[in-house]
């Protein structure tokens, strides 16, 4: 029997244990959402049980973190029904959520910088209005004596680390007596070791009888902790399963919709040439943390170059540091144009890189936030780069138009016109026109952050025939994926970060995703130079 | 059966998000309706308080501008200084720097000039004592601006209370040196009462027509300045967002100072105008918080100078009206302007909001469900 | 001697009035709302105060103290709170721009306060709350009558006293209670708060209002002591108004430091009157207003030196004069 209003047909496919009446303590029934005109979430269905690691597995943009904001109370759901142990609830604010025991740990934490870890636990809890700080903080160390935890309640939350501060945000949401634990990525952050707490954390909790959700894109996740797996797609729940009863192979399927025979076209590079030479590159962050150490590498010309790894291991340090927007600690970063003396590029802003007459293009992972402004149209986005062309103080408004309806009808931009703000175009053609831009300018190197995070296929595919297209031109292309699949089908050469530093070069061609998985995951002892292809 | 459960469901009573697709002529029919909306509320505060007739007032008040040649052109006056101070700010505004020391910014240019004309009135010609005036104003008001702007690129250092502070600061050291001026009188009296040296000519019979041409010409060098130059496009990217200035390669910290100089010059210029073209003296009140005005003036504008005129004109109608209702009526002072000036601020700023953001009530939301 | 401890009487005088008012804009800017609407504020609690006030006197034949203070405080406190309320509508609901809301506020608060004074001046320059004047300024009995401690600690009206506990009520409950600890977190970091279950609507709401209140009581105290319970169109509550935003920053958005700092002011301010003729020599009259610039060259010194020093402690709150909106992305 359904329980009541939980009518309609499940989607999804279903396999092993899980049958139509389920029986499970939270069901989330035809659950949509849009933003503006995407859509966010479409009709969809998932159990939560308790005593149950379940993951929510999908490919990013798939709207797993949407769908569990609606159960958190950070969004409203447009449509759709929520139960617990069958009665229907509402979510309206994060505090109905924790009434309802349910706790999310956000990939972004919410914590409060200048405040302290166990200020941060009790934030917004109900109780008696004069603060008794030692017994909250006796609590803080009994919750994390019982898991294993190692953080001081007294330290205020700038003072630590990343995997102290998922620490503070996994105990707020014990401290509140949470019985259901959705984690958005949580490992996204974590070193090997770190992840392996965690998990052991999260085993302990099940048998605890907590409900457990941890929203992932990593199958080995997936298999090495969880009990069951839930799939969503483009926004829709595909489909659940016992994890013993599936294998990598199926859940892939289900993720991408179709078996991963990806038919990207991989040209041998012609006459590949050093271009832009990356020497014993540190780098520390605006706030003291070291991000990139002793990295080394050789881009080419005509060669894409992969940059594969965890996310937030250095990959936009990199990049960032090589378009000049940070400055390393210390190395060199050298280009090697063709028949010409090299040129040193590191401590030179992007302006002064420009001025050096060296065209490196830069589609950045922030679409929205760096590389266009969301607030103007076409037209004005594609003056970013050439604004300042022209001898006179004013803009030369003729050749970005030009520019900006050749990139709509070459790259079929789905768009009212050329002055339409770009925030109002989807995710996919927010891209075209990123990457139609950068590559307008006929670069000498290209380099791409997650360059088809969030578009559908067809968009992707564009976007890679664009990429392949400039390679062929000669250009040094470097592409930082997070899909080990498109990477190895995609490039040449592969480089694996892992905590800043290069783990290996392998070739693209040769290179399995195991390898790269490792190697994503666990430093070796030896560091490869750059350049030594065929790890 | 899942339909009927469905409405029993306690959704939230408004939902808001935020929406990007309005059309112009909606947004401005917005605005207006709000406009509207505020002067039935002023009307009936003005009938509640003093019984007086709503229309007759608004009647009166409006003939405070359009009553004689005088008045309007009083009007004109200070609707170009109003305007001047706002296509000041706009520049600042719109990369969103927080420039609240407009009012100090006037007053330095005000002191600056009257500087040169009480010590340098005549030693010179008067086409050279003319230019001396600007080019001192202009660095004064600049000199003003550009001390909390070197802070912010270099320390980020927050410029909303440091310029609020130096507005204060600009005050004391004006009445400071008003108070050795004026010596043992009373006030100052005119500067160069009877030379007339450093006034601002009469031109074409009346005497503010030098102040007018100065400020639509500026307000059409803003418009363009902001619009179709390269620092103008760099001052839109910076205030949309400093990381895509920075990827695109233009150099922050320099674009906040260039920009506020300009913001600076041109606040030190209105302070030359108000000394030299309006007033022939200076006081603490030159400025006359008319650069904390001028700040709502360029922001309800959008920062799109010929908007900001008609914002310009409509508070100096409301401000000239109120002289003219006190005057009219016992029971109403000047100090109504004020209030109803607030009211129709308060009404407009609030219609920002459902220009931005869409509400849907779950009366309706259901309604259109239905319709779906 | 003497000259020294009237320039501390007329130091805890004034910096009384910027007590109260700094005191309510740490509790506003606590909440993230940068509210330049103090002036406009003070105004409106310093004239219902004194309306309130001076019609009770001049209604009632034998006025009760009681009942005069009760009736000043309640009114100025309201009429400040109402003036926050216009600011939260319209800054946190309809999430207008806060400094355009603030400088519109001080408008219209200066007009509206304006506007009524000078109906209850009907033609003259000023009038004065007597009664409520020799009750506010009634200084403690027995103790202000010590020789020159009596006179420096305690011969001043109960506002003054009122003043120093509100601070440090307001620092406790910002530091040492559980809705201090949410108010702060709203300030900091208001999607955090708000994944919290803390509603960051009505924390705004309530920090602005009570803020803007207590801001209000220092309007009451300009009228009705130390301006000595005169009402009149030319005062200075603008000037203090802007200082009290000042103060905020001097004492690094803590309650506690507005005491001292708020003292330390009214010595500032008051140095040109007091200053001379105490060191023996006499100061040309211009020179004076260059003395009360410093406590706002000061202020700028304090704001450029947490800007270099980057010490999280003394930071304002990380989304002052930012607006929430929870669905953004």
């Amino acid at each position: 029997m359904f329980p009541a209003g939980a009518g309609g047909i499940r989607p999804g496919r279903c396999k092993g244990e899980c049958s139509l009446d389920t029986n499970a303590s939270i069901k989330l029934r035809n659950i949509t959402k849009r933003f503006g005109t995407t859509l966010a979430n479409d009709r969809c269905w998932l159990d939560i049980n308790r005593g149950e690691i379940l993951a929510l597995l999908g490919e990013n943009g798939s709207g797993k973190t949407t769908l569990m904001n609606m159960l958190s109370g950070i969004y409203y759901p447009d449509e759709g029904q929520i139960f617990i142990d069958d009665k229907e609830v509402v979510i309206r604010s994060p505090k109905d959520a924790f009434d309802l025991g349910i706790g999310m740990i956000h990939q972004h934490f919410k914590l409060v910088d200048v405040l302290t870890a166990a200020e941060n636990i009790i934030l917004g809890l109900p109780g008696k209005g004069r603060l008794d700080m030692k017994a909250v903080s006796d609590k803080v160390r009994r919750i994390c004596q019982t898991y294993g935890f190692d953080i001081d309640p007294d330290q205020k939350i700038y003072d630590m680390s990343v995997s102290q501060k998922q620490t503070v945000e996994i105990v707020k949401v014990l401290y509140r007596g949470a019985e259901v634990l959705i984690l958005d990525e949580p490992t996204a952050v974590l070193t090997p070791q770190e992840t392996k707490t965690l998990f052991k954390v999260l085993r302990n909790m099940r048998d605890d009888g907590k409900a457990i959700v941890i929203i992932t894109h990593k199958l080995h996740e997936v298999e090495e902790v969880s009990d069951r797996v839930a799939i969503l797609r483009k926004g829709s729940f595909v489909g659940d399963m016992p994890t013993k009863d599936t294998n990598a192979r199926e859940m892939t399927n289900m993720m991408v919709g179709r078996p991963v025979a990806l038919n990207i076209e991989r040209p041998d590079p012609v006459d590949p040439k050093p271009r832009l030479e990356v020497r014993n590159v540190n780098l520390t962050d605006e706030e003291g943390i070291q991000r990139l150490f002793d990295v080394s590498f050789t881009a080419n010309s005509g060669e894409i170059l992969g940059i594969a790894g965890i996310s937030g291991c250095g990959q936009k340090e990199l990049l960032e540091a090589i378009a000049g927007l940070q400055r390393p600690d210390s190395g060199s970063i050298t280009f090697m144009p063709e028949g010409q003396e090299a040129r040193e590029l590191i401590g030179l802003t992007p302006r002064q890189i420009q001025q050096q007459g060296v065209v490196l293009s830069f589609v950045p992972e922030d679409r929205l936030g760096m590389g266009l402004v969301g607030s103007m149209d076409i037209t004005n986005n594609m003056m970013l780069r050439s604004y300042r062309s022209g001898s006179t103080g004013f803009l030369d408004m003729k050749s970005p138009r030009d520019l900006g309806e050749d990139i709509v009808k070459r790259l079929e931009v789905v768009t009212p016109g050329v002055t339409t703000p770009v925030r109002q175009l989807s995710g996919g053609n927010v891209q075209k026109v990123l990457v139609g831009r950068e590559i307008a300018s006929a670069p000498s190197v290209l380099m791409t952050a997650y360059a088809v995070r969030g578009l559908d296929i067809n968009s992707s595919y564009t976007i890679y025939d664009l990429i392949n297209q400039q390679k062929k031109e000669g250009v040094a292309v470097i592409y930082v994926g997070e899909d080990l699949d498109i990477l190895i089908g995609l490039c040449d050469r592969i480089l694996v970060l892992c905590s800043g530093r290069v783990n290996g070069i392998v070739d693209g061609r040769t290179a399995d995703k195991e390898q790269i998985g490792l190697m994503m995951t666990r430093l070796e002892g030896g560091e490869q130079e750059g350049g030594s292809a065929n790890g | 059966m899942g339909e009927s459960v469905k409405y029993a469901v306690k959704e939230p009573l408004v939902h808001i998000t935020r929406r990007t697709d309005i059309r112009s002529w909606k947004a401005w029919l917005i605005r207006v309706a709000s406009v509207v909306l505020a002067l039935i509320v002023n009307a009936l505060f003005i009938y509640s308080v003093t019984g007086l007739d709503p229309v007759k007032v608004y009647t009166v008040m409006i003939q405070g501008t359009f009553q004689s040649t005088y008045n309007f052109l009083t009007s004109m006056r200070d609707v170009a200084l109003l305007l001047c101070i706002a296509i000041a700010l706009a520049p600042a505004f719109k990369m969103r720097f927080w420039n609240i020391g407009a009012e100090g910014q006037v007053l330095m240019g005000g002191l600056a000039t009257a500087l040169v004309m009480i010590y340098l009135g005549n030693a010179m010609p008067p086409w050279l004592l003319m230019v001396t005036m600007f080019a001192a104003s202009i660095a004064a008001g600049a000199l003003w601006a550009v001390i909390p702007a070197i802070f912010k690129a270099k320390w980020k250092t927050n410029e909303t209370l440091f310029t609020l502070m130096m507005n204060y600061i600009a005050i004391n050291i004006v009445d400071c040196l008003t108070n050795i001026w004026r010596g043992s009188k009373s006030s100052m009296g005119q500067i160069n009462a009877n030379t007339q040296a450093g006034w601002f000519p009469r031109l074409l019979g009346y005497r503010f027509t030098i102040n007018i041409i100065i400020v639509l010409v500026l307000t059409v060098v803003m418009y363009i300045y902001l619009k179709y130059t390269k620092d103008g496009y760099e001052i839109a990217v910076i205030g949309e967002s400093e990381n895509t200035a920075r990827y695109a390669g233009i150099n922050v910290k320099r674009a906040i100072v260039r920009t506020l100089l300009i913001s600076g010059a041109i606040c030190g210029l209105a302070g030359c105008i108000t000394v030299a073209g309006k007033n022939q003296t200076i006081s603490v009140n030159t400025a006359g918080g008319y650069g904390f005005t001028a700040i709502i003036v360029a922001w309800l504008a959008k920062f799109n100078t010929f908007y900001m005129m008609l914002i310009a004109f409509i508070l100096i109608v409301l401000e000239k009206g109120a002289i003219q209702i006190a005057s009219a009526y016992t029971l109403l002072n000047d100090y109504a302007a004020d209030i109803i000036t607030g009211v129709i601020l308060f009404f407009i700023l609030g219609s920002e909001f459902f220009i931005n953001y869409r509400v849907v009530f779950r009366a309706r939301r259901d309604r259109e469900e239905e319709q779906a | 001697m003497s000259i020294l401890t009237a320039w501390i009487n007329r130091a805890i005088w004034f910096g009384t009035v910027i007590m109260f008012a700094s005191t309510g804009e740490i509790i506003t800017e606590k909440s993230g709302n940068l509210n330049l609407g103090v002036p406009g504020v003070m105004f409106l609690g310093g004239f219902a105060g004194f309306a309130g006030a001076y019609y009770y006197e001049n209604a009632t034949a034998n006025p009760s103290a009681a009942m005069i203070i009760l009736i000043a405080l309640l009114c100025g406190f309201a009429a400040g709170a109402l003036g926050g309320l216009i600011y939260s509508v319209l800054t946190t609901t309809l999430r207008a721009n806060q400094n355009v809301t603030g400088l519109a506020l001080t408008i219209f608060g200066i007009g509206f306060a304006n506007f009524f004074g000078v109906r209850v001046l009907g033609g003259g320059t000023s009038v004065k709350a007597a009664f409520a004047r020799s009750v506010f300024a009634t200084p403690i009995p027995g103790l202000s009558a010590l020789g020159h401690v009596g006179n420096i600690f305690f011969s001043y009206g109960f506002m003054v006293y009122l003043a120093i506990i509100v601070a440090l009520v307001v620092h406790w409950f910002m530091y040492s209670t559980r809705p201090g600890l949410n108010l702060r977190a709203v300030g900091e970091n208001p999607a955090t708060a708000d994944a919290a279950g803390i509603n960051v609507t009505r924390y705004k709401y309530a920090a602005t209002c009570v803020g803007c209140g207590i801001t209000g009581l220092g309007g009451v105290y300009y009228v009705l002591d130390y301006g000595y319970g005169t009402w009149s169109t030319a005062n200075s509550i603008e000037a203090l108004g802007w200082l009290a935003v000042a103060l905020v920053i001097f004492a690094t958005w803590k309650p506690r430091n507005i005491i001292w700092g708020a003292y330390l002011f009214g010595l500032l301010y008051w140095l040109y009157n007091y200053l001379p003729t105490l060191m023996g020599f006499s100061l040309p009259i211009y020179a004076t207003q260059m003395f009360q610039t410093v406590p706002y060259v000061v202020t700028i010194l304090v704001l450029i030196f947490i800007s270099t020093k980057k010490k999280r402690e003394n930071q304002g709150p990380a989304a002052l004069g930012l607006s929430y909106f929870r669905e953004e992305r």
